[in-house]
């Protein structure tokens, strides 16, 4: 099915992108956390299991087996700072 | 009533919000606002400037998910969300949560809940500039506890 990704704040830095859309297998969020963490050094590094990373479909915070759906907007960002 | 919920990169004027939020309600008998600003040092070094990131929509829908859990945990009226994106300087104004009620301490209170939840469940990311170069802001345990006083577990930390 396809995705289209978004990544924010040091994750977007390390991978070097802030969207891309993909066609993916994967059924939930630890899946496709896994899947991209394979793409390569980039991705391992940004979504490394050793650190804290939050993410959201269609822009609320899901937890890793919050189920994927055609056409989702997924994210990933690191804890947020604000206020 | 009166709502107000902003992300911008130009400042804010407090007395100009607080009399958009006070007038045309002759119920209200307490204004209860919050300012954050930009600090000068963060984690023992100095700070020249400070860069916010946040994630448009869904920062917004955020807010006034707040905004709604306030208004069935309190007794207010208007409420005012302004938080400032970009690139920001010591001595900056970034954040005005200001809440209106009948009597003082529902305000108070929600004013306090707001950030508390605004700080661990709204998508905003700071970047310090420090001496050493930039680096992201780490997220505080402390900000989690702070929620957790009002009922509402988080887990941002």
């Amino acid at each position: 099915m396809k995705i289209n990704l978004r990544y924010f704040a040091s994750v977007r830095e390390q991978i070097g992108i802030a969207s891309e859309s993909i066609d993916t297998s994967s059924r939930d969020l630890s899946e496709l956390r896994n899947e991209l963490i394979a793409r390569g050094e980039h991705y391992a590094i940004a979504l490394s299991h050793g650190k804290a990373i939050r993410m959201a479909i269609n822009q609320a915070v899901s937890s890793s087996n919050e189920p994927l759906t055609e056409n989702a907007e997924v994210a990933f960002f690191p804890p947020v700072t604000g206020g | 009533m009166y709502l107000k919920v902003s992300i911008q990169t130009q400042d804010f004027d407090l007395s100009q919000e607080v009399e958009n939020l006070r007038l045309g309600n002759s119920a209200i008998g307490a204004i209860c606002s919050f300012v954050g600003t930009v600090r000068d040092r963060n984690d023992g070094d100095q700070v020249s400037s400070l860069e916010l990131e946040h994630y448009p929509g869904m920062t917004e829908a955020s807010i006034h998910k707040m905004i709604s859990q306030a208004k069935s945990k309190f007794d207010i009226f208007g409420s005012v969300v302004i938080h400032r994106v970009g690139l920001l300087k010591p001595l900056d104004q970034i954040v005005l949560v200001a809440v209106s009620s009948a009597h003082r301490g529902q305000s108070f209170q929600a004013c306090e809940f707001l950030m508390d939840y605004l700080k661990t469940q709204a998508p905003f990311w700071k970047k310090e500039l420090t001496p050493q170069g930039h680096r992201w802001v780490d997220a505080r345990v402390s900000d989690d506890q702070a929620l957790k006083r009002w009922g509402i577990d988080s887990a941002n930390a």
